[in-house]
């Protein structure tokens, strides 16, 4: 396969399973949560790295998974001592990125990572680090990853379709009823988490909140059904990386930053476009019928 | 000799470092539908959360027939306040109201053909089987109540907590909910529920709790809903606007 080819599908892999989780993340109002692991996964991609001192997938997504429950517990831990949650998230993420940021640039310094990339990321080289896969043949060591953790994604989703519905919807029923809400809660963090490290390489923390919102935000005003949604999240996630990858290389510009744009761009359409939500629809439908919605 | 289908011993609890529940003890007999009654912030919510474990409690023992939450979970149906879900989400009215059947089905299984019979049924029982397809937010307040209220029959427990169940409905859906309670008495099953509208209690209810941090009151409503126990439990929170035997109060709740 060509350079360009691993890139679209490279990208299109991390569109798909940011669009998946991304859809859970809205429903449960998560979103700022997205936002913050983004940024503390640092850490925990610098931590594996001090220990293994090398930079490998497993270690990261190990890491990774630690800094995201991590986080999640702190911001948990610090609401139910009365600051305000959205306060504590601010608090909890901004220090251990910052800790993340130290450590890089004191003790694991000159190395592969460094902040720019780790903010930035760089989907460009994705194709020089490849390994061998048996039956498939070489492939970007970070395609190889993403395409594990989008299997993990799609396995949890399906396996616990109901229960992510109802934790959604109505957490207090699903704990009278004896499902584990809190374990999901830690759960869906850890799918956020291990989303996270994988798509860092090609897109970077800051683009990857772009990736896991904006196309799951897009899709939930197109539908009344959630299966339909997930369905579309993830359509919309791939067809920005594509759009992405073609406005990134007719503009000679970054690849992970045209693919946010290109998720920009298709919310906006649906901003103006959808049958229900849609600023046209509103427009046009009929004064009576208006009504009666609002009623 | 009827049986107690709740016990509540010393129940204490706090919400963000206010102790909202003191010493809160009382029985509840089979085949009975109670109103817990209280001003704004008396924890009536907070009562039924913590017997049902959703909120931590401080000291003492909630039991169900003589056994924990745990091994009675099964019997007991809980309807939470409208407003404490988002009804914007992507989901449809036979949706939700199968949702109170998800703790039944188990790990692993999708709601199979008869799961959504029940819940049909359900909703036809609450008169709203043409709605059953329609998305949730396009219901009206009174509809999404009557949504709730099937996904708690379709659970088909013994014990029924309901949070306000008529808050803010139409008189229509009032008559609906009320007979669907009727029914429940006379089925043996047994209600509690949290109740703001005073003027209906002796209608609606044949025991009433009254409960603002503590218990003022717990009996039958012949007994206890007098002028006194309004009085005590509601404090300055209320003005009399009645006339005559009428209990008449506007409290600053609701």
């Amino acid at each position: 396969m060509s350079y360009s080819m691993w890139i679209i599908l490279t990208a299109s892999l991390v569109g798909l399973s940011c669009g998946l989780i991304g859809v859970f993340l809205i429903l449960r109002k998560q979103a700022m949560m997205a936002d913050g692991i983004s940024h503390t996964v640092l850490l925990g991609i610098v931590l594996a790295y001090m220990v293994t001192q090398e930079v490998s997938g497993p270690a990261m997504l190990i890491g990774g998974i630690f800094a995201g429950i991590l986080t999640a517990f702190l911001v948990q831990t610090l609401s139910s001592l009365k600051v305000r949650h959205d306060a504590s998230l601010g608090i909890v993420f901004t220090s251990l990125f910052a800790i993340g940021v130290i450590l890089i640039s004191t003790s694991v310094g000159n190395v592969h990572l460094d902040v720019k990339h780790a903010l930035m990321g760089e989907i460009t080289f994705i194709p020089f680090t490849t390994m061998d896969i048996p039956l498939i043949g070489s492939i970007p060591k970070a395609t190889a990853l993403l395409l594990l953790v989008l299997l993990v994604v799609i396995f949890f989703i399906v396996a616990f379709y109901k229960e992510w519905k109802i934790t959604s919807f109505d957490a207090a029923l699903a704990a009278s009823l004896g499902i584990p809400v809190i374990f999901f809660h830690y759960l869906f963090m850890t799918l956020v988490s291990v989303t996270t490290v994988a798509s860092f390489d090609a897109v970077g923390a800051i683009l990857v909140v772009a990736m896991l919102i904006t196309p799951a935000a897009a899709a939930y005003l197109w539908t009344d059904k959630l299966i339909v949604m997930l369905f579309l999240s993830g359509g919309f996630g791939v067809l920005s990386a594509i759009i992405g990858y073609w406005i990134a290389t007719w503009l000679d510009t970054s690849i992970s930053g045209s693919m946010a744009l290109a998720t920009g761009c298709i919310f906006f359409v649906t901003f103006l476009l959808s049958p229900k939500h849609g600023l046209i629809s509103r427009l046009v439908r009929p004064a009576e019928l208006r009504e009666e919605q609002e009623a | 000799m009827v049986s107690s289908v709740i016990n509540v011993d010393d129940l204490s609890a706090s919400y963000q470092k206010n102790k909202v529940l003191n010493d809160v003890s009382f029985e509840v007999k089979e085949g009975t539908i109670t109103a817990i009654v209280g001003p704004n912030g008396a924890g009536k919510s907070t009562l039924i959360k913590t017997m049902l474990g959703l909120h931590p409690k401080l000291t003492g023992n909630v039991s169900f027939w003589d056994s924990p939450f745990k091994t009675a979970k099964k019997k007991i149906g809980y309807v939470p306040q409208r407003g404490s879900v988002d009804w914007d989400f992507p989901t449809d009215a036979l949706d939700v109201v199968t949702m109170g059947l998800y703790g039944k089905i188990g790990w692993f299984r999708i709601p199979s053909k008869k799961d959504k019979e029940k819940a049909m049924n359900a909703l036809k029982k609450m008169g709203m089987e043409s709605y059953a397809h329609r998305q949730i937010s396009q219901l009206s307040g009174g509809q999404q109540q009557r949504v709730f209220l099937a996904r708690a029959l379709a659970q088909d427990a013994e014990l029924y907590f309901m949070d306000e169940p008529l808050a803010g409905v139409d008189a229509s859906t009032e008559k609906a909910i009320m007979t669907i309670l009727k029914e429940l008495k006379s089925n043996g099953k047994t209600v509690l529920v949290v109740h703001h509208d005073l003027q209906t209690v002796p209608e609606y209810f044949d025991h009433v709790l009254f409960l603002n941090k503590k218990v003022y009151a717990h009996g039958e409503t012949e007994e206890v809903f007098t002028k006194d126990n309004i009085a005590t439990t509601y404090g300055g929170d209320m003005q009399w606007v009645g006339k005559g035997d009428q209990y008449v109060i506007q409290s600053t709740s609701h």
